[in-house]
């Protein structure tokens, strides 16, 4: 049992939010110690393990054309991509995040953010078109619809990366299991990766589906009742 | 060595260079609040990276502990590196247009073709190409200069910070557990559990293993690592699961996890202030639905696809 210790600094570094790299370090050194390794020992895993994994940080060599392509308006071109369109609902202008953000993951275009694209762009999007199609939403509606909005990008974030052959998700799955005596390719990593990514798209557009439904029946309510009102 | 070991040493070199150009950047920003500890922390990083396949592995050990340390001082932050601003990004976009996405494009499409169509030489010598690719095009279509690729690049690695390496330190904790024997005293608990050789039941552990442990740890990488080698490999891949499929799902498992856990801050509470919510949980909440039916899914997937 002593030997997951190294587990329980994890939980509790991560909890206490103390830096991860020193608090994976220290777990590391730990669970060496209790398991009768000298220091010296645990040093050459780390060190081998760490210049063996190299490839998982081969992302650097992409950050420079990046920097550039944000430098010369990526980001401007994209939202000036996404708010070209017209006659939407709240939830298509979601279902439209969503898939363009899956793609982007999936082909490891570093395109989306709660600040850069859910605040400025996509929420106001998301609330505008379901206010012009039923003035009557108020304050809840647009709390609901800004939880909407935000986990928009998350699924699109989690489920479409690793689709991409040498996202840090598809590399950490290799690296670990070479680690551990299994070797298996970037490649089918990622192919299996597919049916999640898909599924994940279809769920979230149930999801906002029904929350557009739910969008028009506050519609249908208060229209009675302003009709009474009136 | 290999034509591909050799390309991928190359492309090692490169990342290591990237590394320190962002120390030069650091240490030359003046109004960086700690210019010599993030430089420093950047240069052991090009070290290990250019040198490391020459040195021991107890010396770049060493390194890494070091480097640790100067994250654990919170020092290693981002300086004052700049966007352009906002009115020359909008005209740019405006001349440029659609071609700003090409380069991006290149890199996940030239990585998959040669992983693709190339197989000695795979995704990871894919990834090079693509990122060289992406660079000209990016140059041919933008006009940037040489000095605005290195300044922005260390911009960006400046930006994401010393987590930028903990997919491959934990990788590294990886395989202390393994050389500790971690596993086993997971898999001995699991094992009183799971008795019959089911593989249904085990499909299950995995999958709950994964997405309590993201929960708990707000990490989805760090649960991987454990529970790959407490449960995957014990009980999943030992009954002839292919571990490709197993691994790949048992990753978005503990995504379903970090769905639902407030200890994912970035994911869940940080854009629910960021978005002005009244409710902290109102991302959490609207995610939940999904992230239960998709976790179902992800055991029904593991169950069918791996076996």
């Amino acid at each position: 049992m002593l030997k997951l210790i190294g587990i329980l600094i994890i939980v509790i570094g991560f909890i206490r939010k103390y830096d991860t790299l020193a608090v994976v370090i220290t777990a590391g050194i730990a669970t060496g110690l209790v398991g009768g390794m000298n220091l010296m020992q645990i040093f050459d895993v780390i060190g081998t393990s760490f210049v063996k994994t190299r490839y998982m940080s081969l992302f650097l060599l992409t950050l420079p054309v990046i920097g550039i392509l944000e430098r010369y308006g990526l980001r401007e071109q994209a939202a000036n991509l996404i708010s070209s369109m017209k006659k939407v609902t709240a939830g298509r202008v979601l279902s439209i995040y969503t898939l363009v953000r899956l793609v982007a993951s999936a082909l490891s275009v570093r395109l989306g953010g709660h600040v850069q694209f859910i605040r400025p762009l996509i929420n106001p999007m998301a609330f505008g078109a379901a206010k012009n199609s039923n003035p009557m939403i108020g304050e809840v509606e647009e709390e609901v619809i800004k939880g909407h909005a935000a986990a928009s990008e998350n699924y699109g974030n989690f489920f479409g990366q690793n689709v991409f052959v040498a996202s840090a998700g598809v590399l950490l799955i290799v690296g670990t299991l070479e680690e551990l005596g299994t070797v298996v390719s970037p490649l089918d990593v990622a192919k299996a990766s597919v049916p999640v990514a898909i599924i994940t798209f279809i769920y979230s557009g149930v999801s906002y589906w029904r929350l557009d439904q739910k969008l028009s029946a506050v519609k249908a309510k208060s229209k009675t009742v302003s009709e009474k009102g009136a | 060595m290999t034509m591909k070991d050799m390309l991928l040493e190359i492309m090692y070199v490169l990342c290591g260079l990237v590394a320190i150009i962002t120390a030069v950047y650091a240490i030359k920003d003046h109004e960086h609040p700690s210019a010599k500890i993030t430089a420093l922390f950047w240069t052991l990083l090009g070290i290990v990276f250019i040198f490391g396949k020459y040195i021991p592995g107890s010396a770049s050990g060493i390194i890494l502990v070091a480097m640790a340390l100067l994250a654990a001082t919170k020092k290693v932050t981002f300086g004052s590196l700049k966007n352009s601003d906002e009115k020359f990004r909008q005209e740019k976009a405006k001349a440029i247009q659609n071609r700003l996405f090409i380069p991006a494009l290149a890199i996940g499409v030239v990585a998959f073709l040669v992983a693709q169509f190339v197989p000695s030489l795979g995704a990871l010598v894919g990834l090079g190409f693509a990122a060289v690719i992406a660079t000209v095009l990016g140059v041919i279509f933008t006009k940037a200069t040489a000095s605005e690729l290195a300044y922005d690049g260390s911009r960006l690695l400046q930006q994401v910070g010393p987590s930028s390496i903990l997919p491959q330190l934990l990788a590294a904790l990886g395989a202390l557990f393994t050389a500790a024997g971690v596993g086993e005293v997971i898999s001995g608990g699991i094992g009183s559990v799971i008795t019959d050789n089911s593989k249904l039941l085990a499909v299950i552990a995995y999958c709950a293993g994964m997405t309590i442990f993201t929960m708990i740890m707000g990490n989805a990488f760090a649960a991987f690592a454990v529970i790959t080698a407490g449960i995957g490999v014990p009980f999943v891949m030992s009954q002839g699961a292919d571990p490709a499929i197993a691994g790949a799902l048992a990753l978005t498992a503990g995504y379903c996890g970090t769905l639902l856990t407030p200890m994912a801050a970035n994911f869940n509470i940080v854009p629910a202030a960021v978005l002005e919510t009244r409710n902290p949980y109102r991302v959490i909440i609207a995610q939940a639905p999904i992230a239960l039916s998709l976790w179902v899914t992800h055991v029904a997937l593991m169950y069918f696809l791996a076996f």
